[in-house]
């Protein structure tokens, strides 16, 4: 190869390792200088909700001291391996033994000192607003039940229960409508970390948590259980809809109406036979098998069962089985049929219907809107 | 001369069988066989920790791949977890500790031989306990299943209704048993170094090797006690119907995590300082200085083994503590940072002014202080509890930890090995090969565990088995995985290393590294008994004050 | 194979280190005390939180006598130990004796208020918190106790055999400073569980 081919070539690839590196650091850097445009939809520098913003505003500053203490440190560490390494030419004699300075080892212990002081208490200034902050008149109140491998919301005041998808308006600095949720658990340990909106609490057994999230602009805001719950804590996803008051109460009032049950808008089932006929099939598979033993229904007697999430608006949601699968019919069907094609150790067990059964009571679950 | 006439046969070296040389080993109490058995042993799991590690990083190369089932990868990270901290870390601090600290402080073995041989045999059949749960656990009913609730065992999901069958049992039991172990060979430190020190070594004149493993004996007495106690409790509630953690019945799931972390903080201090222990050999001999400031460093571990005892509940920011608790352990975790950073500029001070030779052990030294030093930076980040509420349970932290724990910990062990191996076998390892292995793994670990923690910051919760695509998560987990390939590379040519130079690497003498300290001083391997004659001291580096004896340490001093 | 000797000159060393029986025993008890330290918050926590079942003060009964005893033994062992200092072997023997003697009269009063406490009021490990924390401290002491006593009871075995003497005082003795701890603990436990809780 010649010398100019070879200069050329490795030129060539320092350029493809730089633009490598590039592809890898502006993403990063894009993060942080642009806040508002997340590269994530879960990304902890995207605040939007006050508790997540006293977070984000704390972490740069803990960020701005932590890196001037590396910077410092690496540049000495740096400096030393290089002036002070055996030179070519050595005598070979040891260098002055130098076993300490009570001076230098003063300054090295009152600097840190002082700066772990300021770190703490700008941290106790941050925990202090987020933890101590009590609920205002118009604060939303939810109570958010863990469970393996689903959340349960409940709005007290509202009385509405759903599940997975949470609902709130948006929040109005000058008005604050913050939404106060209390955190149990029916099982294991669980954590709700939607990271745009607030750090993460712990759903424990025995021991009520409480948070709260003041999102400021509409939206729909990501998140994920955070503490391992078992077989299926990756697949249990959160979906937080930040909505304007009207949209908010549009909502809440179609989750308190009971099930209305109307006739299907596409008979997607495949089955002959008048739609209505089917329908009415899949709601006495639903309330006369063990659907009832875990799920509940309103507005149909004997469909109360807690163990499983209400599925009397089920289809305004948009994912089922806490996020693992968009909701359509096609997925609704193949989850009742086996459960562990989607969220394999959910659960749920596959209830062993015949496609009769099962083309029913799907249609009759589409009509719960 | 009469015995000139006389025709001597040529000597022929004593060959034994193979079950005798075994059931030597097998039946040994010297501490230096000890040590190189818990060492092999730790190495052992190490590459089976890794595969483990390794099977879980394939299958988050992409979201919602499918290598490996939910319930595998579950197991996959618990057993990752309790392998490296239990059977792998422990065992090499112990291994090491073992082989020097009779040597570094003039003795003949430990205080307790048959204690010392009974605790690694305990911990040995903990290991096997473990891993035999792949076979057992299940019993009759198919294919055994490992414990697959965490490392960290969290109640209630250890309860029987959650944890049905044997699995978590395991689990349970090797550390029960292994913990005794544990702390058998504490008991044995710590008797060895306060009563078995030659003439003239009183505590201050001890190498920082032996002082700093003194701190860690202790620590593991305070520490694995309460795991032992909260695993006792655990069994009383999976079998004896007890109630500890029955939140149904009144208990508590969050005093579970308080007595594990009482136990799981200060457990990895148990790891570092020994770490420490190592650099503070290693840095002095290849700058050619003593230790800058061995009084403070003493200090400094003592604060450190102290402080490490109050910050448990760092771990439970996101638990739901009152401001005033989560203010103490914010304060707490901070103030720790100042003892262990006064140690980094000690070592830095220590090579400042100095002659640095970059020899593979230094090479590991140097990369253990950069390391170390982000490592318990991102620490002090996560101290700040609002920030921690954003970063726990993420993948920021596993990085932080691996940062501590192979960046920190490991990489210091690894420049042990190549510092103490001529003492232990009489060979050189090879230099070529320790810097292939060095740079081979350097580069693996930084791009695993640098890029490690971007995916926490953009909201990737801990053990998950995938995740969902359009998270920004994906070039990050594609880049974690890639780097654990190079520290497989890097870990194979050790392991290469270790196995060629035995055989055919440079006669090493008694002191190649121009070294100071007593284990120096004996043959390279040393006779079974150490030292013919016990020493006498006179300063922290014996043998500076015999190679300079118009320069003696103890002017000084 | 050179070897440096090491020895360099020091004028008039004198060299003594505590014993390492000594050092290892106080050690163990610095574990033990964690493991029980763990036992007694649990317990401490729970006061109170049982949600069903016997209450402490509807069931408990103090054990006096038993407390005496197992206290009372601390001094004989201390008696006994002193004798052997000093080489009377009999009169360590007969104190070394009812010191054990004094140990197995505790446990048998443990065993038998566990015996009133699970038949005549119903109260067992899975009853409630209180059962719970109850039954594993005071099990946790009564292990140790008995441990204790096997202990003793090896000893006293060799004694009967002839086979001890005066220089195997200092072993004796780190032997009986594990005992001094497990009574040490009965004064905390005690205090918790009868006093504190009831």
């Amino acid at each position: 190869m010649s010398e100019r081919s070879r200069i050329v070539g490795s030129a060539l690839g320092n350029l493809r390792i730089l633009c490598l590196l590039l592809r890898v650091i502006c993403p990063v850097s894009a993060a942080f200088a642009h806040p508002a445009e997340p590269l994530s939809p879960t990304n902890i520098f995207a605040p939007a909700s006050t508790p997540a913003d006293s977070i984000f505003g704390l972490s740069l500053f803990v960020l701005a001291v932590t890196a001037a203490v590396f910077v410092t440190v690496f540049t000495l560490l740096v400096y030393a391996v290089v002036k002070y390494r055996r030179k070519a030419g050595d005598d070979g004699h040891e260098p002055p033994q130098v076993y300490g300075s009570n001076q230098v080892e003063l300054a090295w212990t009152v600097i840190p000192v002082l700066i772990v002081g300021a770190l703490f208490l700008a941290t106790a200034r941050v925990i202090a607003d987020i933890q101590a902050a009590a609920p205002p008149p118009n604060s939303i109140e939810v109570v958010a039940v863990g469970h393996q491998y689903w959340w349960e919301f409940r709005y007290p005041g509202l009385k509405v229960v759903t599940a997975n998808e949470l609902h709130v308006p948006a929040s109005d600095p000058a008005h604050p409508t913050p939404t106060f949720i209390k955190l149990l658990s029916a099982d294991t340990d669980h954590s709700f970390w939607v990271p745009r909106l607030a750090g993460k609490t712990d759903l424990i057994p025995n021991h009520p948590n409480s948070m709260w999230i003041d999102p400021h602009e509409t939206g729909l805001y990501l998140g994920q259980c955070a503490q391992y719950c078992g077989t299926q804590h990756a697949k249990m996803l959160l979906r937080v809809y930040v909505q304007t008051r009207e949209e908010f109460d549009r909502w809440i009032q179609a989750q308190q109406q009971p099930a209305h049950v109307s006739p299907p808008q596409q008979a997607k089932t495949g089955l002959a036979g008048d739609p209505a006929d089917t329908v009415a099939e899949g709601r006495r598979v639903f309330e006369k098998t063990a659907c009832i033993n875990c799920h509940a229904v309103a507005g149909s007697a004997n469909a109360d069962g807690r163990f499983g999430p209400d599925l009397t608006h089920l289809m305004s949601r948009d994912t089922i089985a806490a996020g693992a699968a968009p909701n359509t019919p096609e997925n609704l069907r193949l989850w009742i049929k086996d459960p562990s094609a989607i969220k394999p150790g959910s659960l749920m067990p596959a209830m062993g219907l015949n496609d009769q059964d099962l083309n029913a009571l799907t249609a009759y679950l589409e009509t719960l809107r | 001369m009469s015995s000139d006439s006389i025709a001597w046969p040529a000597a022929q070296p004593l060959s034994r069988p193979l079950t005798d040389r075994v059931h030597e080993w097998v039946t040994t109490v010297d501490h230096k066989r000890l040590g190189i058995m818990y060492i092999v042993y730790a190495l052992c799991l190490l590459v089976i920790g890794g595969i483990e590690a390794t099977i879980m990083r394939i299958q988050l190369i992409r979201p919602h791949n499918d290598f490996v089932s939910p319930q595998v990868f579950n197991r996959m990270f618990t057993m990752h977890g309790t392998t490296m901290i239990f059977f792998v870390a422990m065992p090499l601090v112990f291994g090491f500790a073992n082989y020097l600290i009779p040597l570094m402080i003039g003795a003949r073995d430990m205080a307790f031989p048959r204690l010392n041989a009974f605790s690694f045999w305990l911990m040995a059949f903990g290991g096997l306990l473990l891993y035999f749960s792949f076979l057992g656990a299940n019993g009759l009913y198919g294919a055994g299943n490992a414990p697959d609730v965490g490392w960290w065992a969290y109640a209630p999901l250890t309860a029987l209704p959650f944890s049905p069958g044997h699995s978590t049992d395991y689990w349970t039991l090797s550390l029960l048993v292994s913990g005794f172990g544990s702390m058998g060979t504490a008991i044995n430190i710590i008797a060895t170094v306060i009563c078995m020190r030659c003439p003239g070594m009183t505590l201050a004149k001890m190498p920082l090797f032996a002082w700093l493993n003194l701190v860690m004996g202790v620590l593991v007495l305070e520490v694995i006690s309460p795991l032992t106690a909260a695993q006792l409790m655990l069994l009383i509630d999976r079998y004896l119907g007890g109630h500890f953690f029955d939140t149904q019945a009144g208990g508590s799931a969050v005093i579970w995590m308080h007595f594990f972390w009482v136990f799981g903080h200060p457990e990895v201090y148990v790891l570092v300082i020994p770490a420490f222990a190592c650099i503070s050999e290693i840095v002095p001999v290849f700058s050619r200085k003593a230790i800058f400031g061995y009084p403070i460093m003493v200090a400094a571990t003592v604060c450190i083994g102290f402080i490490s005892m109050s910050v448990w509940a760092h771990h439970m920011f996101t638990v739901g503590m009152s401001p005033q608790g989560n203010g103490f352990f914010v304060l707490s975790t901070m103030a720790i940072a100042v003892p262990t950073g006064i140690k980094i500029f000690n070592w830095l001070a220590t090579m400042w002014g100095g002659k640095i030779e970059f020899k593979v052990p230094m090479l590991f030294a140097i990369a253990f202080l950069f390391q170390f030093l982000l490592a318990g930076l991102t620490g002090v980040i996560q101290a700040s509890a609002p920030v921690d509420w954003q970063l726990a349970y993420s993948y920021f932290v596993v990085a932080h930890f691996h940062y501590v724990i192979v960046g920190g910990i490991l990489f210091a062990l690894f420049g042990a090995f190549y510092y103490w191996y001529p003492k232990i076998t009489g060979r050189m390892l090879s230099e070529t090969l320790g810097q292939l292995h060095f740079w081979l793994f350097f580069i693996g670990f930084h791009l695993t565990f640098d890029f490690m923690h971007i995916p926490g910051l953009l909201g990737m919760p801990r053990r998950i088995y995938t995740y969902e695509p359009g998270r920004g998560w994906e070039i990050w987990n594609l880049l974690v995985t890639i780097g654990v390939f190079f520290q497989a590379a890097g870990v194979l040519v050790f392991v290469g290393n270790l196995v060629w130079s035995y055989f055919g690497g440079k006669y090493a003498g008694r002191d190649p590294w121009d070294a100071w300290t007593l284990e120096w001083s004996t043959s390279s391997p040393p006779p079974a008994y150490n030292f013919a004659a016990i020493p006498t001291v006179r300063s922290r580096r014996p043998l500076w004050d015999l190679k300079h004896p118009d320069d003696p340490d103890w002017k000084y001093e | 194979m050179n070897v440096i000797p090491m020895t360099l000159p020091q004028p008039g060393l004198k060299w003594e280190l505590p014993s390492r029986g000594r050092v290892g025993m106080f050690s163990l008890i610095a574990a033990e005390s964690a493991i029980f330290t763990i036992f007694v918050v649990a317990y401490l926590f729970y006061i109170g939180k049982s949600l069903t079942g016997p209450m402490p003060k509807e069931v408990l009964r103090v054990p006096v006598l038993y407390t005496i005893c197992l206290l009372s033994s601390s001094l004989t062992i201390h008696l006994a130990t002193r004798a052997l200092r000093q080489g009377s072997n009999k009169v360590f023997g007969t104190f070394w004796f009812v010191t054990l003697a004094l140990g197995a009269t505790f446990l048998f009063g443990t065993a038998r208020e566990w015996h009133h406490l699970i038949y005549d009021e119903g109260l067992t490990i899975s009853t409630n918190l209180f059962g719970t924390t109850y039954y594993s401290l005071v099990g946790l002491h009564a292990f140790h106790v008995t441990a204790g006593l096997l202990g003793l009871f090896t000893v006293l075995a060799f004694t009967l055999l002839g086979k001890l003497r005066q220089e195997h005082a200092e072993r004796v003795d780190v032997l009986s400073l594990y005992w001094h701890f497990v009574d040490a603990v009965w004064v905390v436990v005690f205090t918790i569980v009868y006093v504190i809780g009831r």
